[in-house]
């Protein structure tokens, strides 16, 4: 019982380790790397064009959502005035970046994972080694330097259709006065906020888009699976991993900045 | 020579030979597959390895090329030995290096003629109109050139080893290792993959390791022969030795046909009215 605990806690020490090394190798081969720019293009297709609809229709019910239920909780305080700053902050803050992360993970990351997981285990990550190009540089870079840019565009997108979200239902639906709802949006939103939703996005988009490469890259490494078992394993755990690291570093990061 | 011996990383032994590799050991989860393997290609030659289906040719081809870390051994390229691990000298054998992979391990996600061009786009400087240029050219040889829009999985099995063979050559490698080149091909395809080989080999210089099972043609088109048997090589030689070698795997292996005519004689022999097409093999229950 104690052995296993602690061959499981040096399994993860050893996994942290080589995730930290690869995340670093795969930044530091970007430099000078030949004819990166269609690599990236594909990358910004995969994660910005492929994501934005889901980024956009969660970012506007999640608006909508929020509009309902702050006006109700504020119109108990007779302050549904407020209704605009208190969705505004908890858009930029905390919901844009986090769901919107959550939702490229849930679209690209599983396919980068799967993709990169295929291709290990039809020696194609192989055959790239023995030409003597970077797995690395050729699958994992281009992807990672993407994410830093895609992740907190995908959260102000999320955040400006979150607003929109939010007017609709305390100013349409419901009897807010549109001036007053887009004034304390104005108001409210000040530039660490702004500065707090993009920390938060780019550690995200590195974090998450990291692992999904990285367990991807180890696919053959699964213990006890191989072949197609050992992808969809190594997929799933990279849409697992991804989630839990969202939430958590949302946690590090707001205990600092707070 | 003796220049050669004096600097450091290089030795003698392995100096006059393009590959040498020595005493490999590699075992996977406590079965040993190679047990002191030894690999001697000459500069320019063509060495084909025989072996059986499953004695580990493919492993030791992936221990040279780097695909695998052999658990023991020396490999010697161009007078030096290579490190185990990562860095500039394998780096500067895997730019000299090609491998076939018995697989092929196309990318399945770009177009032949993508496949092709991806290790000269990655890996040099020329420009793109260059490498489409070369890329063609050595697809036409293949004849390949028409279906270059195709991607892998349209392509029949033939048509993807040739695929995988221009993508090896394209880069116009010094040494070229051939993982079952001709595996799936027609007898008539089979021929030209050697004689193909042997002509680029004249016309670009490379040194190739072929591994096949194709004994009668690796024994036309190869310079030296190689027996793998049991984790090492039961045999090295010229085609000439091999085929008046007396060892037994030698023997077992090259009288193969022989053997199964003489088996085929004697199960027929015990069988003395033949058994009509249409007629209901005896054990099966009636
Ligand atoms: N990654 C691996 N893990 C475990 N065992 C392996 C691995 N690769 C190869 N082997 C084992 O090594 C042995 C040799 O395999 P190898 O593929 O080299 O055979 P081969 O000589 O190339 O056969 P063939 O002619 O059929 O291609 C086999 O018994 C195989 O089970
Ligand atoms: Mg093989």
């Amino acid at each position: 019982m104690l052995q296993t605990l602690g061959h499981r806690t040096l399994g993860a020490v050893a996994e942290l380790g080589d995730f930290a090394l690869f995340t670093s190798r795969s930044f530091s081969a970007a430099v000078g790397a030949p004819r990166l720019g269609r690599r990236i293009v594909r990358a910004v297709y995969e994660q910005g064009v492929r994501c934005l609809p889901v980024v956009l229709i969660v970012g506007a019910f999640t608006g909508l959502v929020l509009g309902l239920q702050g006006y109700y909780v504020l119109a108990r305080f007779g302050s549904e005035g407020l209704l605009g700053t208190l969705v505004s902050l908890t858009l930029t803050r905390e919901l844009a970046p986090v769901l919107a992360a959550l939702m490229v993970v849930g679209q690209a990351g599983s396919a980068i994972a799967a993709e990169i997981g295929i291709q290990r285990n039809s020696e194609q990550i192989d055959a790239l080694e023995t030409m003597g190009v970077d797995p690395r540089r050729y699958l994992v870079s281009p992807r990672l330097l993407v994410a830093v840019v895609v992740y907190p565009m995908h959260a102000a997108f999320f955040t400006l259709i979150g607003l929109v979200g939010g007017y609709l239902s305390g100013s349409v639906l419901l009897s807010l006065e549109g001036g007053i709802y887009w004034s304390s949006v104005m108001r409210a939103v000040g530039p660490e906020d702004v500065r707090e939703c993009f920390i938060k996005a780019v550690v995200f988009g590195i974090v998450t888009m990291a692992i999904c490469c990285h367990n991807g890259f180890n696919a053959h490494r699964r213990p006890g699976l191989t072949g197609a078992r050992a992808v969809s394993a190594s997929t799933t755990r990279a849409v697992v991993l991804s989630s839990i690291a969202v939430l958590a570093t949302d946690y590090l990061i707001t205990s600092a900045l707070v | 020579m003796s220049d050669q011996v004096n600097t450091p990383g290089r030795t003698g032994a392995c100096a006059e030979a393009l590959l040498v590799a020595r005493g490999l050991r590699k075992a996977f989860s406590g079965k040993t597959v190679l047990d002191g393997a030894d690999l001697v290609v000459p500069r320019g030659a063509l060495v084909c390895v025989l072996g059986k289906s499953g004695t580990g040719k493919s492993v030791l081809l992936k221990c040279v090329a780097g695909v695998l870390r052999p658990d023991a051994g020396e490999i010697c390229f161009d007078g030096r030995t290579l490190p185990a691990g990562e860095g500039p000298e394998r780096a500067a054998f895997r730019r000299r290096c090609s491998y076939l992979f018995q697989s092929n391990a196309l990318f399945d996600s770009l177009s032949t003629l993508e496949n092709v061009m991806l290790p000269l786009e990655q890996t040099t400087t020329m420009r793109r109109r260059e490498i489409t240029e070369r890329a063609r050219a050595v697809l036409r040889v293949l004849e390949l050139d028409e279906f270059r829009e195709r991607f892998p999985s349209q392509l029949s099995g033939g048509m993807q080893k040739r695929l995988a063979l221009a993508r090896a050559l394209v880069t116009r490698p010094e040494l070229v290792l051939f993982d079952e080149p001709t595996a799936g091909l027609d007898p008539l395809r089979r021929n030209a993959v050697f004689s193909m080989i042997t002509r680029y080999q004249v016309e670009l210089g490379f040194t190739a390791v072929v591994v096949t099972h194709d004994l009668e043609e690796a024994l036309v088109a190869a310079d030296r022969v190689a027996l793998l048997d049991e984790g090492c090589m039961r045999f090295a030689g010229t085609p000439a030795e091999f085929r008046a070698s007396a060892d037994a795997s030698v023997r077992a292996f090259r009288d193969s046909v022989e053997d199964l005519r003489a088996d085929v004689a004697a199960n027929r022999a015990h069988q003395p009215s033949r058994r009509a097409p249409h007629e209901p093999l005896e054990i099966l229950p009636k």
